[in-house]
């Protein structure tokens, strides 16, 4: 019998465009050593918010890539949700002792959107004070969580990500892991109003599960200076290999973005309406971890 | 209506000689006043034109009669000093700085004939923390008041100025909140820091840096000193660089330091007379500042000429580098030659064993037609 083979058909007026490729290993050196060359002169661009792309595309992404592929098997929903181009505010959950999700969100947006958005994310000042994890954190993209940054990213047409939550919530209790808690006093929403950007809700959940923190150990928290010092099964008993975040299967949903611009920037100094904004992506993110938590068979797969 | 007398302070220096000169060339002002402490050097007199130069210190009430009897009516403030270096230590720097303002604008606040008064002053007002906004607007203020040292003085300096425009409304006032400057000529804080062949930073830091350039701080200062802009204003090149893309475009060698150990080596090279890191300086290269220049490029009506980018390359040309581009260049080129004669060397070395094994498909070649 001839063997069988698949003849692709295509109209005539298109022209054929060979499917890319995967680079050869000689290729990918090369690019390593064009890397390496611009580091070393520092000829790459970085923005006012510190943000690095050539870093973030090169190195932080690739050593992320594992992570969010193989050990948390992050699953991704809603991804249609996220707009293209323009600026929008993404609000989620923050959870798991260390912002691990806030770095998966950036890979998920990243890899799986089809305009591979970049997500800035906005952190709390203590991230910024730390050496070595402010510097990261500023060349992953990331800024300081404060009104003046967040309206001057999203009126650049930025995508921008917020954890209303703060300490509170990814230094949650484990009991508490699901729940949401206070968020802030609705600045995302004061700063989504004045420029009229959508807020996308968007729930995680795995991240919860990564760390879990079964005690707090205030004294130490105090003497270091950190919001809490966590304690898990595995830290500080079993030393740097209480690092090790559990494998857990992780789920983020986008859901429908919330359409601020028809209420006007005057809007915003309405303190009724954003706390009913605040109220409401609150209850439709808490509302997504529920779901998603009935589609998730099991913690592990 | 352009500015008849002008009175520079600080016209030794670079910049103010810079602007003295200028303005001397300018047929549409009558008089160019240049005051300083010390006599401007040899070069920078040839260039000053027709500019008077009074030695006066500025802390002294004799700078009142030249006011007065010269009938200046424009001020434009520059001596105000960075480093304590310049100025034979914190507490002379101090005095000049603080003290010398309050007798000149005394001196101006009695003199009828004054009314404009433009400041050279600096973004280093919004101080350095991490809990900074990532860029100023000159409506902004500091998250944390800077302590001491340049910063401090600055913004008691802004202080005085406001409550002097207070009392005198008809006197036009200009703040100019310059970013770092940088350029082959200028003498600046960081153009010495970055002089140094291992150039010592913060561990685990990356101050994001803004420059202008010293013809834009010049056009600037020129502008402000001929047109009529009152208020407060940042003025810096556009776009921003990490600390260590600037060491490293340099061909500068960057140390990491951790921040305590940084500050006693400070103290060390400031004996010999190197750069001083202060500690106002030391959060500067921690944490960085950028300023929005929106109302420069608007309402001022004045756009830089070079981006921080451009700044700095004009600038590396006056510096020679420990680590040359060229030959990272030529390494980087050399070692992509070999791995892709190499690669292709294995390509056809796999490629003949690829084919033995396992013929390739021949291409498609049949086509669809469309329906008619």
């Amino acid at each position: 019998m001839p063997e069988a083979r698949v003849i692709q058909l295509r109209p005539d007026d298109e022209s054929h465009v060979p499917p890319a490729a995967e680079p050869s290993w000689d290729e990918q050196v090369v690019g390593g050593v064009e890397f390496l060359r611009r580091r070393l002169t520092g000829e790459y661009a970085t923005d006012e918010f510190g943000f690095d792309p050539d870093l973030t595309d090169h190195v932080l992404l690739p050593l992320l890539r594992p992570l969010f592929r193989r050990w948390f098997r992050v699953e991704t929903h809603g991804i249609e949700n996220v707009p293209t181009s323009g600026g929008a505010l993404v609000v989620a959950n923050h959870s798991g002792t260390v912002p691990v999700d806030a770095l998966m969100t950036t890979v998920a947006l990243h890899d799986d959107h089809p305009a591979q958005r970049r997500f800035r994310l906005l952190g709390a000042d203590l991230v910024f004070d730390l050496p070595v994890v402010g510097e990261f954190a500023r060349k992953f993209g990331a800024t300081l969580a404060c009104s003046e940054d967040a309206e001057r990213l999203l009126c650049g047409d930025e995508l921008v990500g917020v954890f209303p939550e703060g300490f509170k919530g990814i230094g949650k209790p484990f009991r508490d892991r699901y729940t949401l808690q206070r968020f802030g006093r609705g600045g995302f929403v004061t700063a989504a109003l004045r420029t009229g950007k959508p807020i996308v809700p968007c729930a995680i959940v795995g991240a919860e599960e990564i760390y879990p923190m079964v005690g707090n150990a205030r004294t130490v928290a105090r003497l270091l200076g950190l919001p809490y010092f966590p304690i898990t099964p595995t830290f500080p008993a079993l030393g740097p290999l209480g690092l090790v975040p559990l494998p857990s299967k992780w789920l983020i949903a986008f859901g429908e973005p919330i359409e601020t611009a028809s209420y006007g920037p005057a809007a915003a100094e309405d303190p009724m309406l954003v706390f009913n904004l605040t109220d409401q992506v609150r209850e439709t993110i808490q509302q997504s971890i529920y779901q998603l938590l009935l589609q998730r068979s099991s913690v592990f797969s | 209506m352009p500015p008849a007398v002008v009175l520079v302070t600080g016209v030794s220096r670079w910049l103010g000689g810079a602007l003295a000169a200028e303005l001397a060339r300018d047929p549409a002002v009558e008089r160019v006043i240049g005051v300083d402490t010390v006599p401007p050097s040899a070069d920078l007199l040839r260039s000053l034109g027709r500019t008077e130069f009074v030695r006066a210190d500025i802390r002294n009430p004799l700078i009142g009669k030249v006011i007065s009897t010269a009938a200046v009516d424009t001020v434009v403030h520059m001596n105000i000093s960075s480093t304590p270096a310049g100025s034979g230590g914190r507490g002379p720097m101090k005095e000049l700085n603080v003290i010398g303002t309050m007798q000149l604008l005394a001196a101006c606040q009695s003199a009828p004939s004054v009314r404009r008064l433009v400041l050279k002053s600096t973004s280093a007002v919004y101080g350095a923390s991490p809990r900074d906004p990532a860029v100023f607007t000159e409506t902004m203020q500091a998250r944390r008041v800077p302590s001491g040292g340049f910063a401090k003085d600055s913004l008691d300096i802004e202080g005085y100025v406001r409550s002097f425009s207070r009392r005198r409304p008809d006197v036009g006032v200009a703040v100019l909140r310059f970013t770092n400057f940088i350029g082959p000529r200028i003498d600046s804080v960081l153009t010495g820091f970055l002089r140094m062949p291992v150039v010592p930073t913060a561990l685990g830091y990356d101050a994001r840096v803004q420059l202008l350039h010293e013809a834009d701080a010049l056009g600037v200062l020129t502008r402000a000193t001929t047109g009529d802009f009152a208020g407060t204003v940042n003025a810096g090149g556009t776009g921003t660089l990490l600390l260590s893309q600037v060491i490293r475009r340099l061909g500068r060698l960057q140390l990491p330091v951790p921040s305590p150990a940084l500050g006693s080596l400070g103290r060390f090279t400031r004996r010999f007379g190197f750069v001083d890191y202060s500690p106002e300086q030391m959060r500067f290269l921690n944490f960085g500042r950028v300023v929005d220049t929106t109302r420069l490029r608007t309402e001022f009506g004045y756009t830089p000429r070079y981006t921080t980018e451009a700044a700095l390359a004009d600038y590396a040309q006056t510096v020679s580098p420990v680590v040359p581009s060229d030959l990272i260049g030529e390494l980087a080129a050399g070692a992509e030659e070999l791995v892709s004669r190499a690669g292709s060397v294995a390509a056809t070395v796999g490629a003949t064993v690829h084919g033995r094994l396992r013929p390739a498909p021949a291409a498609p070649g049949l086509r669809a037609v469309r329906d008619a």
